[in-house]
């Protein structure tokens, strides 16, 4: 079975956005909402400065909190480790929002709780998310991680990655690139 | 020095500047399911110490007021959810890991039971009255050999019920302030508290009034601690949670917490009844309704500082 | 450009550059396989290949429906320009179509009640008055006294027109506005220029130099990604900038020039890399000519003579010049694109050209290549009628090396004045949106207020439709066939636009609005063409494809026997007057210019002032995109930045509401602060395109500040009339409530 998880290189990002159009378009998230962001960090004085950009989305956590407080087991992980929200079992309680350290679900204008899908439907097609599809700078590594040769499982091992809140403890499956 | 700058697609209404999943609903449905709580163990603990005949005001007419308080509660959870249609799946699964959850199973045990207990009580409450359909009578006569069974089963459920209250949001580890274990033994004792104080506003009995100030300051007195612990708790620990006890200590919940939920919820309902222990007069009704709002509060600005405390951006400085 | 290219062997060189690029995202899996090639999925998507028109660099991709509606779109892998990969106003283009604020029929203005309002007409209506005024116009005032602006695609076909209908006053705010200077700089100094998109080999390059260039902000597509690739590698970046761009971010060396000295600084690199000599001898001695004089023109002009002036430290001027050196001929000064900064900007870029020339990397690989363009036929249509007059003559002795004509030069020959000959009095305005384009607007509304008639042709209710007497809505690029796009790059290569959607409203396309006009006008010769299919049909079938083919493909590249690098020792002429790079330009000496680049003083602001700089955002282009409610909802309003100390002093907050003042009295839109450590004390700065203020535009509308409006001064290029814009200094007013 797989197991996907995406690898990002803030060295590579530019900060452009296209990756949140790529995936309003895509999946239809409506305007005024997004399943991922950008992020930009500046640390240091003028002008000694050190700039991180980095997009965020869903962690797609192995321990994913999101799961463990949906009553209605609406938020689930597939069995390659995505976590998805079934829309019609999801009651909109919200608790999956408060319990997500980063803040990566929304409620829907219908209703339900929508986030990051990893892009499922295109992945279980052999295609990449439309996010790492469209980045003009190649800043994202989207693959199995069950699979040594997959080019995620390479650059994990050759390179060194970070996650984000890693004390929150749920073990995301998004890595960033150091 | 650090400049956080979130471009593009954020900002979504609802999550930033601030989360803002939960509104009024929340905290009024886990005041009244603390409040219910409260109620309900001391009628049955009550019931059980066979003050029957004493403790009226505990046993049985305390207990009238539980069936519509829950309903209310459950109304307000109702509003709260953004896909309502589907509130039925709630009742399709039960999981153990998710407060909300088996909060929800409790509810639905509770309710019925906490209708049963009342009923069982409408002859005693309301001895002229002939109910007009026999079967319900006869069914409410029924429900009396069950009592002490019921006293039981209250005394578990409601405990159950009041931890709930606190643990919804202590499980949430991802917002800071809620990050602590002593949420749920202090939503806990704030809901008996508020129960009491609840008891204190029906009871006519010098002697069950008496009692239950007693208990009450007890309460008062847990609590304080627990709160004192918590932020002692905040901050021993990492710079987050540093944070989130902040907004407390100079932050922006400083003066309605300290004033309202701390100084008139607690300490001066304290005072009053140690006063009114000590035989001045104080009409009880002034330290039961400080309770209840300060209890009320506590509710409300739990649950709305733990949406503005995070780990990751802030926004608030 | 003429190029002059001694045809040795070609050799391919399609290595670990065009391989790396795919690595990054190419995954194998055994279950399920990843493929980035793999484009359309389900049964329901439909696809219609595009360029995009959101920009300049004409990516091509493609127009995805579901299920018939409109959803998404995407690059073609097989575009140069884009490599599949669109830039997120590319992808946000589909916002271009939905949105509700769009032009939906011809608009005449009339008096009604004393007051001017549009009214809606049809068609023929509009075609026919539009007619009959340039009749009359030409009748009173003779052909040439009509102008058009434009910008974008469906210009050519209005140029045809008033070109058939005697005018050559053609202009595009690209020139004067733009990148008028750099192609000036790049012609005089090798005899043909940088073009679009540029032929900077960035993916080769070893180290790339820019200068203000804030690639990753200015999101041009190709260069973006090549930039990317560049540092990812491990290339240096050495970003000369008086903010901390995403580009510095990005760099090895970050160097914060106080604004308007960069021509210091490039002379004390040169001055470095000929006094180590580090430049390369065979190279500048072989195809280079001035050497000598240029040498002894920079003596002076030493790292510490630079420090004062630019305040960047003598070491590390000296250190970047090493490492350009270093790294060269693999080196590329970057040439800039939006050049009109102070005036002297034709040969700030001619610095940048002659470091280029010292470092050898002009026609070597990692520097500058020889970009390859594809040939196909046009219809062949009657001779053009000769013109008696053209802009230049309203400029006698100014400008002399200017080789377009100048859009604000047009401007001011619009107002009457006694020294202008020629006076314009109608314009026609296509997709340009000139109020906001165009620097000092309040001679710009002069100007138009000076005409008798004025059209203007664009998609939206931008500000230059409401001084319009007829406003014509053109469809958008997603439901409307254009000319094909064959730009230039490494390899000769056409694109096809072909429409995805129907046209919404009553919008049709300037292929069909220039036509019906040609044949109101008696010139139906000039588009032998009824359709525009036809048109397309000739042009794609002189070059061995069809609409049928290219419907299917998209883009079709043409394989050539092409040397990208040329100066690899061979013997070159160059379209210059000596035949050599010109690090010496005999042209400028000859026109009385300095031959070689001198540094001069600028203005500084004034105490409590800072100099106002604007640039890019990734998601926005300029003013067009503002409105797009996709592309909205990443950035709805722009603010500006300013340095903490600045804010201090001026009690600032971040995100407090501000306006600014600049020195002519002129207050801005209310705009919100962003103190950030990442600008100069001496200048603040903001993103171009915001505080619109027609209000039809409802997502635009009176959100952030508008630049332009505070540029109330230029500073003329003397050499090509480039409009200096970046003179302008500003001071705080704190809104108050
Ligand atoms: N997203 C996006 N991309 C675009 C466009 C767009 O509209 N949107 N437009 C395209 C077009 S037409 C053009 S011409 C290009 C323009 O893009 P560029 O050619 O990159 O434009 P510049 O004016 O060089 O870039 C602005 C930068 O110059 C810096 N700067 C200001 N003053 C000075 C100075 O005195 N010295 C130095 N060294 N730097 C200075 C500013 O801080 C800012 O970072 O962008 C293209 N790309
Ligand atoms: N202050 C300041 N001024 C500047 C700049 C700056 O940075 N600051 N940048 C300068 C530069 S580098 C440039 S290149 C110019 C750019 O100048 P412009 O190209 O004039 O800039 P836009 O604001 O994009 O205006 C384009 C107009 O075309 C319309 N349009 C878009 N698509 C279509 C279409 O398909 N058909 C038709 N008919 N119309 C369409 C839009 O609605 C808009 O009104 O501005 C220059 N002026
Ligand atoms: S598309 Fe790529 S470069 Fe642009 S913001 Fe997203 S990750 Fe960064
Ligand atoms: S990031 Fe949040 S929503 Fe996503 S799996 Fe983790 S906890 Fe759940
Ligand atoms: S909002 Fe929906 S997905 Fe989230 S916890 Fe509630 S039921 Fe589950
Ligand atoms: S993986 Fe798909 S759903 Fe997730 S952020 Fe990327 S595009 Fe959006
Ligand atoms: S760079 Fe972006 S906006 Fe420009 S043509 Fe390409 S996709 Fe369109
Ligand atoms: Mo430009």
């Amino acid at each position: 079975m797989a197991r996907y998880a995406m690898a990002i290189d803030p060295k590579r990002c530019v900060g452009c956005a296209d990756c949140v159009v790529a995936c309003q378009t895509e999946n239809n998230v409506p305007v005024g909402y997004c399943r991922d962001w950008i992020v930009e960090e500046l640390t240091g004085q003028y002008p000694s400065l050190e700039l991180e950009i980095r997009t965020e989305r869903c962690n797609h956590c192995s321990d994913a909190p999101c799961v463990r407080s949906c009553p209605t087991g609406a938020s689930h992980y597939e069995e390659n480790g995505i976590v998805l929200v079934t829309h019609n079992e999801c009651i909109g309680c919200k608790a999956c929002i408060a319990s997500c350290p980063y803040d990566a679900r929304y409620v829907h204008p219908e209703g339900y709780v929508d986030k990051c899908t990893f892009c499922i439907h295109r992945v279980e097609e052999g295609m990449n998310p439309a996010c790492v599809e469209v980045c003009p700078t190649h800043a994202f590594v989207f693959g199995d991680t069950d699979d040594p040769n997959s080019e995620i499982s390479k650059t994990l091992r050759s390179r060194k990655s970070k996650t984000l809140i890693p004390e929150a403890g749920t073990e995301p499956n998004i890595f960033y690139l150091l | 020095m650090k400049e956080i700058t979130i471009t593009s697609g954020r900002m979504n209404p609802g999550i930033d500047p601030v989360l803002h999943a939960w509104g009024w609903e929340i905290p009024l449905y886990l005041f009244i399911g603390g409040l219910a709580a409260g109620i309900l163990f001391f009628s049955a603990y009550f019931f059980l110490k066979g003050k029957g005949e004493k403790f009226r005001a505990s046993i049985q007419i305390g207990p009238m007021f539980v069936p519509p308080l829950l309903a209310i509660g459950l109304l307000a959870l109702f509003l709260d959810l953004s896909h309502k249609l589907y509130f039925w799946r709630l009742y399709t699964t039960i999981h153990l890991e998710s407060p909300m959850s088996w909060g929800a199973w409790t509810l639905m045990l509770i309710f019925p039971l906490s209708l049963a207990w009342a009923l069982s009580f409408v002859s005693d409450v309301f001895p002229q009255h002939e109910c007009k359909f026999p079967a319900m009578g006869r069914f409410m006569n029924w429900l009396q050999n069950y009592r002490t069974f019921m006293a039981w089963a209250l005394i578990l459920l409601s405990i159950v019920l009041g931890m709930y209250t606190g643990i919804l949001l202590s499980a949430f580890n991802a917002r800071p302030f809620w990050n602590t274990s002593i949420l749920g033994p202090l939503f806990l004792v704030s809901g008996l508290s508020t129960g009491t104080a609840f008891l204190m506003l029906l009871s006519k009995d010098k002697d069950e009034r008496r009692h239950l100030s007693q208990i009450d300051m007890i309460l008062i007195g847990i609590e304080l601690f627990l709160i004192i612990h918590m932020f002692m708790g905040f901050l021993a620990s990492t710079q987050v949670h540093i944070d989130a006890a902040q907004l407390f200590l100079g932050g922006p919940y400083t003066a309605v917490f300290w004033t309202f939920v701390v100084t008139l919820g607690l300490v001066f309902p304290l005072i009053t009844e140690f006063m009114e222990l000590r035989g001045y007069h104080i009409p009880p009704s002034i330290p039961a309704t400080f309770i209840l709002i300060g209890g009320l509060i506590l509710r409300f600005i739990v649950v709305d500082a733990g949406q503005t405390s995070r780990w990751l951006y802030k926004f608030m400085e | 450009m003429k190029s002059k290219v001694k045809r040795r062997e070609f050799i391919k060189i399609l290595g670990a550059g065009t391989g790396g690029m795919m690595v990054g995202t190419k995954l194998i899996h055994a279950f399920p396989k990843i493929d980035s090639s793999k484009q359309f999925i389900e049964s329901g998507d439909e696809v219609t290949p595009t360029y995009c028109e959101i920009c300049f660099w004409k990516c091509a991709g493609w127009v995805h429906k579901k299920d018939g509606k409109p959803w998404k779109i995407t690059g073609n892998p097989k575009d140069q320009n884009s490599n599949g990969r669109f830039c997120p106003r590319g992808t946000g283009g589909i916002g271009m179509y939905t949105d509700t604020d769009r032009l939906k029929t011809p608009l005449i203005r009339e008096e009604k009640n004393g007051k001017q309002v549009f009214r809606k007409a049809s068609w023929d209506e509009a075609l026919d008055l539009i007619a009959r005024r340039l009749t009359e116009i030409k009748g009173k005032w003779g052909p040439e006294c009509v102008a058009l602006f434009t910008h974008g695609s469906g210009g050519s076909y209005f140029k045809n027109l008033i070109k058939a209908f005697g005018s050559h006053n053609i202009a595009a705010p690209s020139y004067a506005q733009c990148r008028g200077p750099r192609a000036e700089a790049y012609l005089l100094t090798y005899g043909e220029g940088v073009g679009s998109p540029e032929r900077t080999d960035i993916r080769n390059a070893k180290c790339l130099v820019l200068i203000g260039s804030h690639i990753g902000e200015n999101m041009h597509n190709g260069q973006v990604q090549e930039f990317s690739e560049l540092h990812a590698n491990g290339g240096t970046v050495i970003t000369v900038d008086p903010r901390f761009s995403t580009a510095a971010s990005k760099s090895k060396y970050w160097l914060p020039i106080k604004p308007a000295t960069d021509l210091a600084l490039m002379l004390a690199w040169i001055h470095v890399i000929i006094y180590e000599e580090l430049y390369d001898k065979e190279y500048v001695k072989k195809y280079t000519y001035g050497f000598e004089e240029l040498k002894k023109a920079v003596k002076n002009n030493t790292p510490e003579w630079a420090y004062p002036i630019t305040t960047i430290k003598p070491h590390i001027i000296r250190e970047t010049a090493r490492e350009m050196a270093k790294q060269a001929p693999a080196t590329i000064i970057h040439p800039g694109r939006h050049v009109t900064w102070y005036g002297d900007d034709t040969q700030r870029v001619r610095a940048g050209a002659i470091l280029n020339a010292l470092l050898g990397s002009w026609g070597r690989r990692g520097g500058f290549f020889a970009p390859a363009k594809a040939h196909a036929k046009k219809p062949s249509i009657p001779k053009y009628p000769k013109v008696s007059k053209t802009w230049k003559d309203a400029f006698p002795d100014q400008f002399p090396l200017a080789n377009l004509a100048l859009s604000s030069g047009i401007c001011d020959a619009t107002i009457p004045s006694a020294d202008k000959s020629c006076n314009f009095k109608a314009w026609i305005v296509y997709g340009t949106n000139l109020p906001v384009t165009l620097p000092q607007p309040e001679k710009t509304l002069k100007a138009i207020q000076s005409l008798e008639f004025l059209v203007a042709i664009d998609i939206m209710p931008a500000e230059i439709t409401g001084w319009a007497d007829v406003v014509l809505p053109e469809c958008t690029y997603l439901e409307r066939y254009d000319d094909l796009r064959i730009s230039q790059g490494r390899k000769p290569s056409i694109a096809l636009r072909a429409p995805a959607f129907e046209p919404k409203h009553q919008t049709k396309p300037a292929y069909w609005m220039a036509r019906e006009l040609a044949v109101r006008l008696g010139l139906a010769d000039y588009f032998p063409m009824k359709t525009i299919e036809e048109y397309l049909e000739y042009r794609l079938k002189s070059i061995g494809s069809s609409l049928e083919e290219m419907k299917k493909l998209g883009v079709k590249e043409f394989d050539e026997d092409h040397e990208l690098y040329f100066l690899n020792g061979e013997e070159y002429e160059f379209g210059t007057p000596t035949g050599k790079i010109e690090l010496y330009s005999t042209t400028l000496e000859e026109a009385g210019f300095d031959p070689i680049p001198k540094y001069t003083h600028h203005e500084e602001p004034p105490e409590g002032y800072y100099r106002l700089l604007y640039g890019r955002a990734p998601m926005h282009s300029f003013g067009r995109t503002i409105n797009n409610p996709n592309l909205n909802d990443l950035m709805d309003q722009n603010e500006v930045w300013i340095n903490p100390k600045v804010a201090k002093e001026w009690n600032i907050k971040n995100g407090e509401m501000v306006r600014l003042e600049n020195q002519d009295g002129v207050v801005s839109h209310s705009i919100k602060a962003k103190v950030t450590e990442r600008i100069r004390h001496d200048a603040i700065y903001m993103v171009h395109g915001f505080g619109r203020m027609q209000k039809k535009l409802t997502r635009a509308y009176n959100k952030g500040a508008d630049d332009q409006q505070m540029i109330t001064r230029v500073k003329l290029d003397p050499i090509m009339g480039g409009t200096g814009m970046r003179v302008n200094f500003v001071t705080f007013r704190k809104e108050v409530a």
